[in-house]
């Protein structure tokens, strides 16, 4: 830490606040947003194999007709497991690292506004993990789908959707904690002269997305709630006989389901608005229009759930009203494209790994945008819903929407985050082996589904004509994975190398890379004051009267560098930050966090263990709360 | 390299190799409506990748940063008001076009068909399919027989097991349905609450609709030539929801009627030989779920259980364990055996019948023509 630590009495204090801010043990105790992002990210992509290898076992069983390598138990578990590794402990993990990693650096903040809370969150979504995981050495994982429909979740005599409904509401909580946190700190930590339209659009995105999860998770906690006291309790939410309605689960799933997808996509679509500037040496082309879009999608993405639902028998006036609303929705998305196409055009592109992974997001998402479309071509839907069409469609929403544009992130600020580069020939081999092998997988899809395949059968015979397509969906999935291999080998790889400390190795336009690379605890020595939309281009560019840009003579320039040497003219701050007070590590958030999984398996197993996970967890509250700021 | 891939994807689309459950060859009015949408819509979609993804191709090449150029700064445009405002009416044009005939087509095909209709409510069960011809008498399992040229109106409803309607007896009332008939207290029909949600497709004569527990769901199809449509659950059901299939067996009319007639006809109580042995066995086992009309128990009652499908013409039906077993002996044998095993969460246990009961058994049902 680079405070100067100030020993305390403090007679009696159990756990004595910890100082260490490196060494294996740091990682436990850090509330540096940097190292929770780093530890979501690594945690994230720790999911992502796993359910990777769960996507690998389902196409090997699909791969050839009447296949019984799984039986359908087993298959169950795998795609919903799948479906639920992805979404909530992949993406959406992945998607908290980069925003808890680069928010307080992209605004010019120190840390985000609430460091021990982001503690927390990460170490709710970790347990939350590793609770939903156990259940498969504890009776069975979930196995009604990551959609859970009732009454099928709640008639299942497994425990499965009891681990489902108690795991995601640790997620949630983690979730709704993060969202918070991140939204206040956009809001209230921003350096001087970042006003909002100053703001990069990965930030504007970032906050759209922290409100979209404030609103949205709400909904299916509720829908959790209720599931769980029906699975639990006796309860009859979702129980016809007894005047429930298994159409209300549907109706709080994807109310929160559907602004999911955009809690999904709008980071990708951030990073990639990030880096096509970068990398095509001029500002995103309509930066207001990419940022209302963002906001748009984010509030008609409430209005249009009921598209998952055109077959449930919903009405003619529903279906109507959906239909629309999806549409519409189209519109500014396709605005956000048609922008980054603007960016593009008459740049000076330079295809490193990022861009192409930004360029490759574009391409892909435009197809499962426009499949998008004819799902909401209603009477077409009813052909496509639940079957391999819509497999397809969102794989290309969020495998090469959400996975591609995560994968640009990763490239562009590993030497952000770790001080080293990756390697670009890796990159490359990893872009294109990706790119093949996700369009053999997912593109055949939609064929299978148009030609009859539905969703979530663990077989299908030969005699449905389908056999082709599902090997050549099957081959290309193990290109996905070996392209991923391909990842791991560049990432440990680049460890090896010495680290190397340009900062702007790209030659960038945000704050983030104003610092050094990786940043000091403290990101920026002197905290930044922004003038302008991509602030530090404007400290190295200036324009000619002629509208030629010319860099700016060395000295005015925005090099690390240069941040530190005004660091001497304030008496109070010494070189290399270490007068700068950062807050110190902490316990607790990790010990409240502990007891969620503690209560979580009291629920199923047995009530003691409820109350030793809530002494657990208020113990942890407590202390948190009582503990002084330094010791 | 994408236009590529999908120019390859329309041409193995065009020519769909034997796809028996397509929903790109639609086989009667209903389905057409469907494909008739989803085709324009289709080409559209394509004009629209093609420009996009043809300007993004095109751009990357041209702007691409050359090998030995000097690095070139780019004039810093910001953007452009008119061409946003362009690019968000023209979308919203092409929308709005796509949106007419949608709308149209949905309140279309919500309609209750009018003038000559065959009514026939549908029964969803983990994991099988049964018809309830009402008026008829006619009750079977897995094969939804229909004439051509006639619009079929489907009454879905999803139930549990032993879902307490009464089988259709002779001379006695049309066979209540289960989601349109309750106890007179306007309580919901017994046993309702074991069901599930499931969803009924047969593509090539209509899209999907659901099956939904605390819904009275509605579709009409309609097969213009006779044929046999392949069908299957679409919405996850459960452990065995890959085998709940079924399929539509569409006759000229007067091949309808003769099939009517046929499935009206109570099943012989006389046998002999070994099939009067498995009558034994089956009066003392089967008769806890499956029905046989015309068959009476050792007291003379009517053998009316429901849990599972209605045998009175078993061999009149092609297939069996939701259509994905030929009703062959050798078949029945093995699911008589141990249903379980071939079936993962199936409500039909295994008896333990010794082997030659087993035979017994299978005689009999062979005589359920």
């Amino acid at each position: 830490m680079a405070s100067v630590s100030v020993p305390a009495e403090r007679p009696g204090g159990l756990l004595r606040r910890p100082h260490a801010t490196t060494g294996f043990w740091s990682w436990f105790t850090t509330v540096d947003h940097k190292k929770i992002g780093i530890l979501y990210g690594i945690t994230a992509f720790a999911f992502f194999l796993i359910g990777g290898t769960e996507a690998l076992l389902i196409r090997a069983q699909l791969a050839r007709p009447d296949q019984t390598i799984l039986e359908p138990a087993v298959y169950n578990e795998l795609f919903t497991m799948h479906g639920i590794t992805m979404v909530f402990l992949v993406v959406m993990p992945l998607s908290a690292a980069f925003f808890n990693y680069l928010l307080p650096l992209m605004i010019g903040a120190r840390d985000v506004v609430f460091p021990r809370l982001n503690a927390f969150s990460y170490w709710a979504f970790l347990f939350a993990g590793l609770f939903i995981y156990s259940s498969w050495f504890l009776g069975g994982a979930p196995n009604g789908g990551w959609f859970g429909y009732a009454p099928n979740s709640v008639l299942d005599p497994t425990r499965g959707m009891t681990f489902y409904a108690i795991g995601l509401l640790i997620t949630g909580i983690a979730s709704t904690v993060s969202a918070i946190n991140l939204a206040v700190t956009i809001l209230n930590m921003r350096a001087p002269g970042m006003t909002l339209f100053r703001m990069p659009v990965f930030v504007w995105m970032g906050l759209v997305v922290q409100l979209l999860l404030a609103f949205s998770l709400p909904v299916i906690t509720i829908g959790l709630v209720e599931l769980l006291f029906d699975r639990m309790f006796g309860t009859h939410f979702f129980d016809v006989a007894a005047g429930g309605s298994p159409v209300l689960w549907q109706h709080l799933f994807w109310l929160f389901g559907h602004p999911e997808v955009y809690i999904l996509v709008l980071p990708a679509m951030g990073i990639v608005s990030e880096i096509l500037p970068v990398f095509a040496r001029k500002p995103l082309f309509g930066y207001q229009f990419v940022v209302f879009s963002g906001i748009a999608i984010g509030f008609i993405g409430f209005g249009v759930w009921a598209h998952h639902m055109f077959a449930v028998g919903l009405g003619p006036v529903a279906n109507t009203a959906f239909a629309v609303s999806t549409m519409i929705i189209a519109i500014p998305t396709g605005v956000k494209i048609f922008n980054w196409l603007g960016t593009l055009w008459n740049g000076d592109l330079r295809f490193a790994t990022p861009m192409l992974f930004s360029i490759g997001f574009i391409a892909m998402f435009v197809i499962g945008g426009l499949s998008g479309v004819t799902h909401a071509v209603v009477p077409s839907d009813y052909q496509q819903t639940d079957t391999y069409y819509i497999v397809a469609h969102f794989h290309y929403v969020l495998f090469g929407g959400a996975i591609f544009g995560l994968f640009a992130g990763i490239y562009y600020w590993w030497p952000k985050v770790f001080g080293r580069m990756l390697s670009e020939t890796g990159g490359k081999v990893n872009f294109w082996l990706m790119l093949i092998g996700f369009n053999l997988t997912f593109g055949p899809m939609h064929i299978l589904g148009l030609q009859g395949m539905p969703r979530r059968i663990q077989s299908y015979p030969a005699s449905l004509g389908l056999s082709f397509w599902n090997m050549v969906s099957s081959v290309g999935a193990f290109v996905i994975a070996l392209s991923v291999l391909v990842f791991l080998v560049n990432a440990i790889a680049s460890f090896r190398k010495p680290k190397r400390m340009e900062a702007d190795p790209w030659d960038a336009r945000t704050l983030e890379w104003a610092t050094s690379s990786p940043p000091p605890d403290y990101n920026f020595e002197e905290i930044p004051v922004v003038h302008s939309l991509d602030d530090l281009w404007h400290r190295k560019y200036a324009e000619t009267e002629g509208g030629r840009v010319v860099p700016v003579a060395a000295g005015g320039s925005g090099e690390p560098a240069a941040v530190g040497e005004h660091a001497g003219e304030h008496g109070a701050i010494g070189g290399g930050g270490h007068a700068i007070h950062m807050p110190s590590p902490s316990y607790f958030p990790l010990i409240a966090a502990a007891g969620f999984p503690v209560i979580g398996y009291g629920l199923i197993f047995g009530v003691p263990a409820v109350a030793v996970g809530l002494v657990v967890t208020l113990a942890g509250f407590f202390g948190w709360a009582l503990e002084p700021s330094s010791e | 390299m994408v236009l590529g891939l999908v120019a390859l994807a329309l041409v193995a689309a065009a020519c769909a190799p034997n796809a028996t459950q397509s929903a790109l060859e639609p086989r009667g009015p209903y389905a057409q409506k469907s494909y008739d949408l989803f085709v324009p819509v289709f080409w559209v979609a394509v004009a629209i990748f093609v420009v996009v993804e043809g300007l993004l191709v095109l751009f990357v090449f041209r702007y691409r940063h050359r090998r030995n150029q000097t690095p070139r700064i780019p004039a810093q445009v910001h953007g452009n008001t008119r061409l946003e405002i362009a690019w968000t009416i023209l979308p919203t044009l092409i929308l709005a076009g796509v949106a007419v005939p949608t709308i149209a087509t949905i309140w279309d095909l919500a309609a209750k068909p009018t003038g000559d209709v065959l009514e026939v409510n549908v029964l969803a069960h983990q994991w099988w399919w049964e018809f309830d011809y009402p008026g008829q008498q006619i009750l079977t399992a897995n094969e939804l027989h229909i004439p051509t040229g006639r619009p079929v109106y489907l009454t879905l409803c999803a139930v549990g097991f032993g879902y307490g309607t009464p089988v259709p007896s002779q001379g006695g009332p049309p066979a209540p349905n289960a989601c349109q008939t309750g106890p007179p207290d306007g309580q919901p029909p017994a046993g309702i609450g074991g069901a599930v949600i499931h969803s009924f497709w047969v593509p090539e004569l209509a899209g999907t609709q659901d099956v939904v527990p605390d819904l009275t769901n509605h579709l009409t199809i309609q097969a213009d030539e006779p044929g046999v449509y392949d069908g299957q659950c679409k919405e996850f059901c459960g452990l065995s929801h890959a085998y709940m299939k079924f399929r539509v067996v569409a006759h000229t009319p007067e091949d309808f009627d003769r099939w009517m007639a046929d499935q009206k006809a109570p099943a012989s109580p006389d046998v002999s030989g070994p099939a009067e042995a498995g009558k034994r066995v089956f009066l003392e086992t089967c008769i806890a779920c499956h029905a046989v009309a015309g068959l009476e128990t050792a007291n003379g009652q009517p053998v009316l259980a429901n849990g599972g499908p209605n045998l009175t013409h078993l061999m009149s039906r092609d297939c069996f364990r939701g259509c994905t077993l030929a009703t062959t002996d050798a078949n029945l044998r093995r699911w008589i055996e141990n249903p379980r095993a071939i079936e993962a969460g199936s409500f039909m246990p295994d008896y333990g019948l010794s082997s030659d009961e087993i035979d017994q058994v299978v005689a009999f049902l062979k005589t359920l023509e």
